[in-house]
């Protein structure tokens, strides 16, 4: 288990790295400079890249940028004068948290239900109906979702808001376009393991023993059909940040992926190095937690018989 | 009794295959469209007309006209050209890449397999979507360049389930008695180990496509894609997004096409797997 832990942690160590890095030289070589579109001087435009140590070769200037990492410091905006990274990142997490959570935690439930239902249903116009809709569902892209939803009840029917983050009903619609396709695919995974779960032998023995279906289901089931489930977490958690791009900006909520949308927009290029380095971050450590809990569940692994 | 039971059979094949059936038949008629529409069309993709713009469906006009009198229909069928060759480009070139790296891995084993792997983790760990993004910002808003994006971690997935195969294949004795016979390394390996393998690879790089059409329709509808006046069907959906109070047909037509073609890969996909 140590062994397993420290290559799991090594490997996320290293793609880190590799993110900074790779992020860091590809944001130095975009075309243009970012002060080129004031209408300034030569002059002034050599005393702004002074201030923004720009004037440098860029070997130092990585060198001073990792070094401001692990202080926590991801540099300044390049065109909103005075503003850190860092505090865009503060003022715009808790919003993508708060949305990406609700959206993890409605594809979980109703993923997790469809699955079981689609498993265990006696009937097949319930399998094949679910089955259809997981299809459907899994084959719109985010962004599609958003805009019709919006159109729908925001332009059209006028029952919900479309714009900003007022109450609680202004949720909806973004939590809906969120966690359609983490839904699907949860179904689906959930649908699959289950059916394996339950051909088990100890499926039989649990109902010779006289336990109700949902004991079974409860005690037994899920605990093995959830790791599949649970492994599935990494890439949510990478849905969804990248997915908050496009569902923030079309619903105008000051998140992250609103400001990464907007600084993509202005050519704000420390800005979409900062966030790109922290949302690479953030999924990173998602991945590396998951593996690790996923590991710790299955017992063999954990005593070391398994490796 | 066992009658029965053919027929049963008989009937569940052709179940089985419906799905598939209906897949390639909606894809073939979607890239014959995008394919034959652009050629026959009197409008061309970017050629503007200030006299039509803005138009509903119309017999000249067939899905309409934008707020720059460009003929939807053909401007459709054109940005699924573009999804098409991005979709299946970097699945033929993700495909290679993976069968290469992911039988070397499998086959060598020991150091080469390590490194491989670890590659693969790590380029695994990390969003792709945020790779493409940096490079289509880098290397200007292209084909080339979304292509070059999704193709950097694509092709980990197809190395993992090769390289599984190749493990289990390698040891079994079809590959002794081949060897035995006096075949070599490459021999075995594409003549024996990945024609067993097929199955699974071509069911992981059919799901591949929709994922690289979904990849190139958001980073067009970000503002990062394709360039104008080219246009994919991400592109169309952005364009039309701002009239979309107004004229919300323009984005109607665009959004079905899309879902239609991620469809009929999806349909694809799934009857090969449950055939598989």
């Amino acid at each position: 288990m140590l062994k397993y832990m420290g290559k799991r942690i090594l490997i996320g160590i290293v793609s880190m790295f590799v993110l900074v890095t790779a992020a860091f030289f590809l944001t130095r070589q975009m075309p243009g400079s970012p002060f080129q579109t004031a209408n300034v001087s030569d002059k002034v435009l050599e005393q702004l890249e002074e201030a923004y140590g720009l004037d440098e070769p860029v070997p130092v200037q990585y060198q001073k940028y990792i070094t401001g990492l692990f202080k926590g410091n991801l540099g300044m905006s390049f065109k909103k004068s005075g503003v850190t990274v860092a505090e865009v990142i503060k003022r715009a997490w808790p919003v993508t948290v708060k949305l990406g959570g609700l959206a993890v935690l409605v594809s979980l439930v109703f993923g997790s239900l469809l699955g079981i239902w689609q498993a265990s249903s006696r009937f097949s116009g319930v399998k094949n109906t679910i089955w259809c809709g997981t299809l459907l569902g899994s084959g719109i892209p985010n962004f599609v979702v958003a805009l019709l939803l919006a159109l729908i009840f925001g332009v059209r029917l006028h029952l919900l808001p479309i714009t900003g983050l007022g109450g609680w009903k202004n949720y909806i619609l973004p939590v809906i376009s969120l966690s359609l396709y983490p839904t699907c695919v949860i179904t689906r995974i959930m649908n699959n393991a289950f059916r394996e779960e339950m051909k088990k032998d100890y499926v039989i023995l649990a109902k010779a023993k006289g336990l109700t279906w949902a004991q079974i289901v409860m005690t037994h089931i899920l605990k093995n059909a959830g790791i599949p489930v649970l492994n599935y977490a990494g890439p949510a958690a990478a849905f969804l940040l990248t997915g908050s791009f496009v569902v923030e900006s079309i619903f105008t909520i000051p998140g992250l992926g609103r400001e990464f949308v907007n600084s993509i927009a202005n050519r704000d290029y420390t800005l979409i190095l900062g966030l790109t380095i922290f949302m690479g971050a953030v999924v990173i450590i998602i991945n590396l937690l998951v593996d690790l809990l996923c590991a710790w569940m299955n017992p063999r692994v954990r005593k070391g018989i398994l490796e | 009794m066992r009658r029965l039971k053919s027929i049963y059979r008989k009937k569940n094949i052709i179940k089985k295959n419906k799905t598939l059936t209906f897949g390639i038949v909606l894809l073939c008629v979607l890239v014959l469209l995008s394919v034959f529409v652009p050629f026959f069309s009197p409008h061309s993709y970017s050629g503007q007309n200030a006299l039509v713009r803005n138009m509903g469906s119309s017999a000249l006009h067939w899905f309409g006209t934008d707020k720059f009198g460009r003929d939807i229909f053909v401007r459709v069928w054109y940005g699924t050209r573009i999804s098409l060759i991005v979709g299946l480009g970097s699945a033929a070139i993700c495909g290679v890449a993976g069968i290469l790296i992911g039988s070397a891995a499998g086959y060598r084993g020991g150091m080469a397999d390590m490194i491989l792997m670890r590659a693969a983790d790590i380029l695994d760990a990390i969003p792709s979507l945020l790779y493409v993004i940096l490079i289509t910002l880098t290397f200007g808003a292209n084909v080339g360049s979304i292509l070059t994006g999704i193709c950097i971690s694509g092709w980990t997935k197809i190395a993992r389930v090769v390289r599984g195969e190749v493990m289990r294949l390698k040891n079994l004795e079809f590959c002794d008695a081949s060897r035995l016979a006096g075949a070599g390394n490459v021999r075995i390996l594409f003549c024996h180990l990945l024609p067993n393998a097929s199955g699974q690879i071509i069911v992981n790089l059919v799901f591949f496509v929709p994922q690289a059409i979904f990849t190139e329709a958001f980073l067009s509808f970000v503002g990062v894609g394709i360039a104008a006046p080219q246009a994919s069907l991400g592109t169309l959906i952005s364009e039309a997004r701002s009239q979309m109070q107004v004229y919300p047909y323009q984005m109607i037509y665009p959004v079905m096409v899309l879902c239609l073609l991620i469809l009929s890969l999806n349909l694809i996909g799934t009857g090969l797997e449950k055939r598989a």
